[in-house]
């Protein structure tokens, strides 16, 4: 213990980049211990730079010869996933590894979820094998929370339908952090799917909470219907100070961070876009674009991407892009993450305040 | 049958809008039907008559439903008739119409005359049922609606299956002129639906669930009272809940058309803040207590704007009804994801409380009168039946109501089987205490605690 808790407040946000000796009992210093990481709205600031900085320790000992840490020996975490995934699955199981937790990958169908074993009996018979911590994907916005409702264990929201994906916006902030430093007032551009993307909701919410602005912009189709091109969104809405932008090019004007979102192939199936050709037009992020942000600006994507698409392939691996680094991050932060959750938990499976 | 005893329910105020009746008075019931409302509690009770004393209470006709599931035959894990109307009797509800979604289909008059006789037999209040539209509900050929009318069938509905035909719609309107029913469509345009769960609005983008606009609603509920000025039949509009539906509604009835309308209590006493689990506040975080499954129906429960608009127009009476559409589902149908969670609300017994308890809290706003008369003398006249009031003669079904009384709701206590309402816990004003139906007593609640 190095830090004091004493000071309350500030002992959270005291930041411990410089050092190199990795102290991921930082965490133990949170007041009050986090059972479930469901998404960031329920976080604040201090919290979130909290997390970031554990992160920042996690990276370096992701980046050993060696990588290899006792802090979660003998914790067993199941990554349940009823969507596919490569990346984000594949992220946590090695985050898990690193910190020498056991990981167990389920993968599930909804499918099978539909005419056989309830979500609730899946996690009931999970439960019982005696677990510490869920992560879960869901293609069901809300699934975490409910699952939360159902088990001692920590649950981890690795994305719910299109209501959030708070470990991706984790990442995000790392990465800007990175590059920019604090994030107040920096200008985020968020371009893409918004009706149905997880990745935008968490991020404004995320962006936001680091005192940032946030931009987006999409095609009509693709915003919600009480969000107005042209204004900036009031309390009512949940997201307040957000700005809808009225075209890509007014949300990218003078950005610090410009993010393409995934465009998929439904969309235009199910009548939100004439083509994808007209889209990666009016809407695809590309050096012309790019030029328009700030100098300087970071480009990026949570992936996978759709090069040509809504991102144009010379920008997406070009100098100002972060794409590759958002993966590593990914690493870092989901590791900050477990840790977080696990580490002093002395499990659900030795019950509640018993000491042993 | 065995002679009914002859009752007396006295000093109660007695509320009875078909009869412009709202005084203190007696009620003498005798042969299960309404001998004589006195033109006042003159203390004195003939001999013979057992004494209910009612005095501090509400002596209202029973109330009538026009919109009942009680899942038998075919979902008896949900819900029975016997157990549907012992939840009707409780919620004050003497007469309760059966919506057709059974399993089979009350499509047939072999059907129909089954779920009849189960109710003569284990009903604790009168079941009238209510015809399928189209074969199986499933919208394509009409079901024979001539046979179910013959069958008793007071309306016909594919209830949750909207017609999404119009011409199959036209055709059942018109056919339907002869038999002088209602037909009763489901207003939801699927397509424009588009597969959402709740309600379009904030709530909805903010717990990214898929949202249903109001428009969805609204496109079909004019487009079936076109069809009605084509026609010239009688259109029953269930659960109204747009501000859209009101505005086609409304100049429907200015054009003299043959229409009328039902609201649910949910939707006159809930919006869609209440999916967020905490009972109508908006939280600062979305949480676990979010995604209320409970809060889950078809139509969604809407905006506050919306919800303002249907009270104003149940008070004024261009909403003719409140209707439940009491929906139960076992609790694997809710213990679930918002996406997998069945549609429907648990009302039966909650129903009269829920929207007293907005009258209690602003009588300008609905008055007692019209909240009665909704539930009772409106529902009678769309049966074009003999219920609903208190005049001698009709049968005696009596709800006695304790303004006053303040409870919590408590689905485990419910006498349906079913327990998903996403009023639990809520403190309600205002109670059914004792339900009376052709002269017997079917629910007291100093019985039943």
């Amino acid at each position: 213990m190095t830090t004091s808790s004493k000071t309350g407040k500030t002992s959270r946000a005291t930041r411990t980049r410089s050092g190199t000796r990795t102290s991921p009992n930082q965490a133990d210093m949170m007041a009050d211990p986090r059972r479930h990481l469901l998404d960031l709205d329920d976080l604040d600031a201090l919290e979130i730079e909290g997390l970031l900085n554990s992160a920042e320790g996690m990276l370096e000992i992701a980046g050993r010869d060696v990588r290899k840490t006792p802090a979660l020996r003998g914790k067993t975490i199941i990554t349940l996933f009823y969507e596919n995934s490569t990346r984000t699955r594949v992220s946590f199981e090695q985050a898990g590894k690193i910190l020498g937790a056991d990981v167990i990958n389920v993968a599930a169908s909804t499918s099978s979820l539909s005419k056989g074993e309830s979500l609730l009996n899946t996690v009931k018979t999970l439960e019982a094998m005696q677990i510490d911590a869920l992560v879960v994907r869901h293609p069901h916005s809300g699934a975490p929370y409910f699952i939360a409702n159902h088990t001692d264990a920590s649950v981890v929201n690795a994305g719910d339908g299109t209501h959030a994906h708070p470990t991706q916006s984790l990442l995000d902030l790392f990465t800007v952090r990175k590059h920019l430093g604090d994030l107040a007032g920096k200008r985020i551009a968020i371009v893409g799917d918004i009706l149905y993307s997880r990745v935008a909701r968490s991020d404004i919410i995320a962006f936001q909470k680091m005192g940032a602005e946030v931009v987006v912009s999409c095609p009509n189709t693709l915003l919600p219907d009480e969000w107005q091109p042209g204004s900036i969104l009031g309390q009512q809405t949940g997201f307040e100070n957000l700005e809808i932008a009225r075209n890509v090019d007014e949300a990218v004007e003078g950005a610090d961070v410009v993010m393409a979102l995934r465009i998929q192939q439904e969309r235009q199936e199910a009548g939100h876009l004439p083509s994808l050709r007209e889209y990666s037009d009016r809407w695809g992020i590309n050096s012309r674009r790019m030029a328009m942000a700030h100098d300087g600006a970071l480009l990026m994507h949570p992936g996978p991407m759709n090069e040509g698409v809504e991102i144009a392939s010379d920008v997406a691996h070009g100098v100002q892009s972060v794409i590759e680094e958002q993966v590593r991050s990914g690493v870092a932060v989901r590791m900050a993450v477990l840790y977080a959750l696990c580490a002093r938990s002395r499990s659900a499976r030795n019950g509640a305040g018993t000491e042993n | 049958m065995a002679a009914r005893k002859k009752l007396a329910i006295r000093g109660g105020r007695v509320i009875d809008p078909a009869q412009g009746i709202d005084r203190i008075a007696d009620v003498l019931i005798s042969n299960g039907k309404i001998e004589e409302i006195t033109g006042k509690s003159d203390g004195h009770t003939p001999d013979g008559y057992e004494q209910i004393d009612a005095s501090g209470l509400i002596v209202s006709p029973g109330f009538v439903d026009l919109h009942t599931h009680l899942r038998e035959p075919g979902q008896e894990w949900k819900e029975t008739i016997a157990t549907g109307t012992q939840a009707a009797a409780r919620g004050g509800f003497t007469t309760v119409c059966a919506m057709p979604n059974t399993e089979p289909v009350q499509d047939t008059a072999s059907v129909v005359d089954d779920v009849m006789r189960r109710a003569e037999a284990v009903g604790v209040v009168r079941v009238l049922p209510i015809g399928a539209i189209s074969v199986g509900q499933n919208g394509k050929r009409l079901a024979p609606m001539g046979e179910l009318a013959d069958a008793g069938v007071i309306g016909f509905s594919d209830d949750g299956n909207p017609v999404s035909d119009a011409n199959l719609m036209r055709q059942a309107l018109a056919y339907s002129v002869d038999l002088g029913l209602p037909i009763i469509n489901h207003a939801e345009d699927k397509r424009l639906g588009a597969g959402g769960v709740m309600n379009a609005g904030a709530v909805a983008t903010r717990l990214g669930l898929a949202g249903v606009a109001a428009e969805a609603e609204t496109a079909m509920v004019t487009r079936d009272l076109q069809l009605a000025g084509l026609t010239g039949a009688r259109l029953h509009i269930p659960h109204v809940s747009t501000i859209g539906s009101i505005t086609a509604l409304r100049s429907a009835k200015e054009r003299g058309l043959n229409v009328t309308a039902e609201v649910t209590p949910h939707h006159l006493t809930l919006t869609d803040e209440w999916v967020y689990g905490q009972h109508g506040e908006v939280p600062e975080s979305v949480g676990p207590e979010s995604y209320d499954t409970n809060t889950k129906v078809n139509p969604p429960l809407r905006s506050r704007a919306d919800e303002e608009v249907l009270i104003e127009a149940l008070a004024e009476g261009l909403i003719d009804v409140i209707a439940t559409d009491h929906a139960p589902h076992a609790a694997t149908d809710k213990i679930c994801t918002y996406n997998e969670a069945a549609y429907g609300i648990n009302v039966l017994e909650t129903a009269f409380s829920s929207i007293f308890t907005l009258v209690d809290v602003d009588p300008k706003m609905l008055s007692l009168g019209r909240l009665i008369e909704s539930l009772t003398a409106g529902p009678a006249a769309i049966l074009g039946r003999d219920l609903g009031s208190l005049e001698k003669g009709y049968s005696a079904d009596v709800t006695l109501i304790d303004p006053e009384m303040k409870w919590t709701v408590n689905p485990q206590a419910f006498a349906s089987k079913s327990v998903n309402t996403p009023l639990a816990g809520v403190e309600l004003t205002g109670r059914v205490v004792i339900t009376i139906y052709q002269g017997t007593k079917v629910f007291d609640l100093r019985n039943h605690g």
